[in-house]
């Protein structure tokens, strides 16, 4: 059973992550610019999220709000920066969105404060949910996996069955013939930036209930989401997906059963120091590895 | 950097060479004044300030070397400055608890230790993600430089996330280190030397190999250079020296914690070095300096000081392509 | 020179990229001291043969030896101290270095105290004199200075070939040095080849066929992968097969 529930928790992780790297891979494929602000838009969905939330106490208006708030958010970062640095080298992009996360990072503290804000899950959803005799899972949790599947599948559909899509691929894997095709590739991008950042306000809404909501929390997950599209292969969906559910797996049975495994093969006090240190590198082992196998990711986009 | 060849320089650019030189004499004096200056005029809470600064001004000239002569975008370099510190305080601590002769805890000992144990993770690091380019480059010393964070998170033993106090002071040939103008004095002619040997490696065969590299590695490979081995080289040696400011840093403040490792601090080097302007001469020192002047009296206004530093960057970053050293000389570099 | 090793000497080379045969080389002798041209049709392989014989990129089998010794497990840069030179099709310069600090690279290959990787660069008094040296030779000397960047293309070109030249090789690979080159400037370097013959050897990647032929002792003509016909100018014109593939219907 303990089986089966970390599955459900890696999986419900994975989408989640997912959620994120989706509009960091298109990003960073398509425009070729190195964008940290994608941890605070996270970020700041969660925090809008948890105060719509809290006052309101519904928890649709909350996600609906947070959503909108970052979507505004992201089109003001656009125009006003990140457009602005595109075509630049990667260092003036990581100084530019550095900055950006800066401000933002500060700016949040000032509007919420320091302290965690605690949301309690909705009261539909606060029970478990008895999936077959004698296991129950958290109905929030599955609401998530519901709602990270049908986000991926609706991306599945609109990335590579319609015509927006098609643009959106053809622009990732070689932008200059896209443009010389006539696609708006810089009004496409907007378009991109708006929805990834959309997508990773989602996650941080959904997540509020869950885990601690407060500054900084963007930061742990930005370098995850790095990680995830490094080994999906930067520009692709398809590789953001795959390699959000790799991340996840092995952060999450890394860390559920490293230690335990480590504890029957090695002496306590090793093992008790071994354990936990291997489980939180075990993804970047992994991101190590594949990149030494496949340079640039399971599934390269860029010709 | 006059283009080497030009040794029939004109009389304008001897005479701006005086010049330059003369001003940067007057600088040097001035910072070695400085710790007095400040005293005098009672803001001597900022000569350890400066020592930091100094000691992150050491480790951004290594990122500048790696970064920007060299073009390899390593966003793992915090790590080799935690490990300079860690192995400072490490080996202190256990010197002292072993209860081991004095001399043995002194700069010397301990800083060519940590000058070591930098130079052992920079070649094991530099030498696998140095088959990597590009983004996949920056990805895979950014892993790197996470799994060593961890590593010292987990490593209760010496503190983990709390972090490593140090057990004292050392010494430097009699001199105590306890002493902040001492101190400072020593990070001052530290950084200075830091930016010397690098300027002077950079005249050379080998540092016109690594410009060239990083320009068109293709062109050097054809030229018969083992472009692999020239930036491991500098990975190597940019590392190291972000393992001295390391080491200096747990000096100054005797305690060391993982979070000089983050990749956040990092991001903080790079800034500095970019702030300073890539690839330029003195970059590392002056971004540093700036970066960490910025902090320290932004904060006394408001305690929200990222704000307007941030706001600082990116003015700079979106108005100017050369960042301070291009916007502060009046001689174009060659 | 009989009796000598060839300059190159090309055997069962093959390369695959997918289900596309990329290289299929079964022979291929370039004699030293001659000017040997490969030419073929867009897609031929010119550019992958040359880098596998020049080291960055692997081949899947066969062999290659340069003055007998086989170099095909050798990287790049060490092909290069074995006496292999080449110049880029696409312009590899660069942007930023003056031409004086380019060919300054290149002094280490044959001077040790010009290359040295430790002396002071800017008072090497050897470095300087063996690249104004260099310089000469190729009658560069007036834009030592300028930056790469702002050189014409004709000028690029010129340093390009320069550059592979001044590494003193025992086989020259010149990957179209003609490209995008006028009419008097191709003369130049076109001359400028011609010259080296029997001082080094040459094998010239070229699509323009009247310098080709002008210039090269022999022929080998490249299509999809291998080698269609070989042999001297007479040859190669009076071949069916090279008509067809290369030359089109018309000549």
């Amino acid at each position: 059973m303990l089986l089966v529930e970390q599955c459900l928790n890696a999986i419900q992780f994975g989408l989640v992550l997912f959620l994120i790297s989706a509009g960091l891979t298109l990003v960073f494929g398509i425009m070729d610019v190195i964008n940290l602000t994608h941890g605070t838009l996270y970020m700041i969905g969660a925090f809008v999220a948890a105060t719509v939330a809290r006052t309101t106490n519904s928890f649709l208006l909350a996600i609906a709000a947070a959503v909108a708030a970052i979507a505004v958010l992201a089109a003001v970062l656009e125009a006003g920066i990140i457009r602005r640095i595109f075509g630049r080298d990667h260092m003036s992009q990581v100084l530019a969105t550095f900055a950006v996360v800066l401000v933002m990072n500060d700016a949040a503290r000032m509007i919420w404060g320091p302290e965690q804000l605690l949301v309690k899950t909705p009261q539909l959803l606060s029970g478990a949910v008895t999936l077959f005799p004698g296991f129950g899972y958290s109905a929030y949790r599955l609401m998530i996996i519901a709602v990270g599947v049908a986000a991926a599948l609706l991306l599945y559909v609109l990335i590579e069955h319609s015509r927006y899509g098609q643009l959106v691929r053809a622009s990732a894997s070689n932008p200059e013939m896209a443009r010389m095709m006539g696609t708006n590739v810089d009004r496409l991008f907007a378009v991109v930036f708006v929805i990834g950042g959309m997508l990773a306000a989602l996650a941080g809404a959904l997540l509020a209930p869950i885990f601690a909501v407060q500054i900084g929390m963007g930061d742990d997950v930005l370098i995850m989401a790095f990680v995830t599209i490094v080994i999906g292969g930067l520009g692709s969906v398809r590789g953001a997906f795959i390699g959000s559910l790799i991340v996840a797996a092995f952060d999450t049975f890394g860390r559920a059963a490293l230690p335990p495994l480590l504890r029957g093969v090695l002496p306590p006090n090793v093992a008790s120091l071994v354990g936990p240190m291997l489980s939180s590198i075990s993804i970047y082992v992994v991101m190590a590895g594949v990149l030494l196998w496949k340079p640039q990711g399971l599934f390269p986009v860029r010709a | 950097m006059e283009a080497a060849g030009t040794l029939s320089g004109t009389g304008v650019m001897v005479r701006t060479r005086h010049a330059g030189r003369a001003v940067w004499a007057v600088v040097v004096i001035c910072a070695i004044a400085f710790p007095w200056i400040a005293d005098f005029y009672g803001f001597s809470f900022y000569i350890s300030v400066a020592t930091r600064a100094l000691a992150y001004g050491i480790a951004a000239v290594g990122l500048n070397l790696v970064l920007g002569y060299g073009g390899m975008g390593s966003l793992g370099h915090a790590a080799f400055l935690g490990l300079g510190a860690y192995a400072s305080a490490i080996l202190s601590t256990e010197i002292s608890n072993a209860g081991a002769p004095d001399w043995l805890a002194s700069v010397p000992v301990i800083w060519l230790a940590a000058l070591a144990v930098t130079l052992i993770f920079a070649l094991l690091v530099g030498a696998l993600s140095l088959r990597t380019r590009g983004a996949y480059f920056i990805m895979i010393t950014l892993a790197f430089a996470q799994m060593i964070y961890f590593v010292f998170i987990s490593f209760t033993r010496y503190g983990g996330e709390d972090g490593l106090r140090a057990p004292g002071h050392l010494s430097l040939l009699g001199l105590d280190l306890g002493d902040e103008k001492t101190l400072y004095l020593v990070a001052l002619v530290c950084a200075i030397g830091a930016e010397l040997a690098v300027q002077r490696l950079l005249d050379s065969g080998y540092g016109e190999a690594l410009i060239a590299t990083r320009e068109s590695e293709p062109r050097v490979t054809a030229l018969g250079y083992s472009t692999y081995r020239i930036k491991l080289f500098a990975f190597v040696a940019g590392a190291m020296l972000a393992g001295l400011g390391g080491a200096i840093l747990t000096e100054l403040t005797q305690f060391v914690s993982p979070s000089v490792m983050s990749w956040q601090n990092s991001g903080n080097l790079m800034v500095m070095v970019i702030l300073g302007g890539v690839g330029r001469p003195v970059a590392g020192l002056i971004g540093a300096i700036v970066y960490i002047l910025l902090q320290e009296l932004l904060s006394t206004w408001t305690e929200y000081w990222s704000v307007p530093l941030g706001i600082f960057l990116l003015v700079l970053i979106l108005f100017s392509r050369t960042g301070l050293s291009g916007l502060l000389s009046w001689r174009r570099a060659s | 020179m009989n009796g000598e090793a060839p300059a190159l000497s090309v055997r069962s080379l093959r390369k695959r990229f997918g289900g596309l045969v990329a290289t299929d080389i079964a022979t291929l002798d370039v004699q030293r001291g001659s000017i040997h041209a490969l030419i073929g049709p867009n897609g031929a392989g010119k550019s992958t043969f040359i880098a596998q014989v020049t080291g960055t990129l692997k081949s899947d089998s066969g062999e290659i030896r340069v003055a007998g010794r086989r170099i095909d497990s050798l990287p790049a840069h060490r092909r290069v101290m074995m006496g292999l030179a080449r110049s880029f099709q696409t312009t590899t310069l660069c942007p930023d270095l003056t031409v004086f600090r380019m060919m300054a690279l290149a002094t280490h290959r044959t001077d040790p105290a010009a290359g040295s990787r430790w002396r002071r660069a800017s008072t090497n008094k050897a470095r300087i004199e063996r690249t104004e040296q260099l310089l000469h030779l190729g009658d560069l000397n007036q834009i030592a200075d300028k930056r790469v960047a702002d050189l014409s293309y004709g000028q690029q070109r010129e340093l390009e070939i320069c550059l592979a030249l001044a590494l003193e090789p025992q086989l020259l690979l010149l990957d179209e040095p003609l490209a995008g080159l006028g009419p008097s400037e191709s003369e130049r370097v076109l001359t400028r080849i011609s010259t080296l013959r029997g001082t080094m050897t040459v094998l010239l990647v070229e699509h323009d066929l009247r310098a080709v032929f002008r210039a090269a002792d022999r022929i080998s003509v490249l299509v999809s992968g291998r080698i269609l016909v070989e042999g001297d100018e007479k040859t190669i014109r009076a071949s069916d097969e090279a008509r067809r593939a290369y030359l089109g219907a018309s000549d």
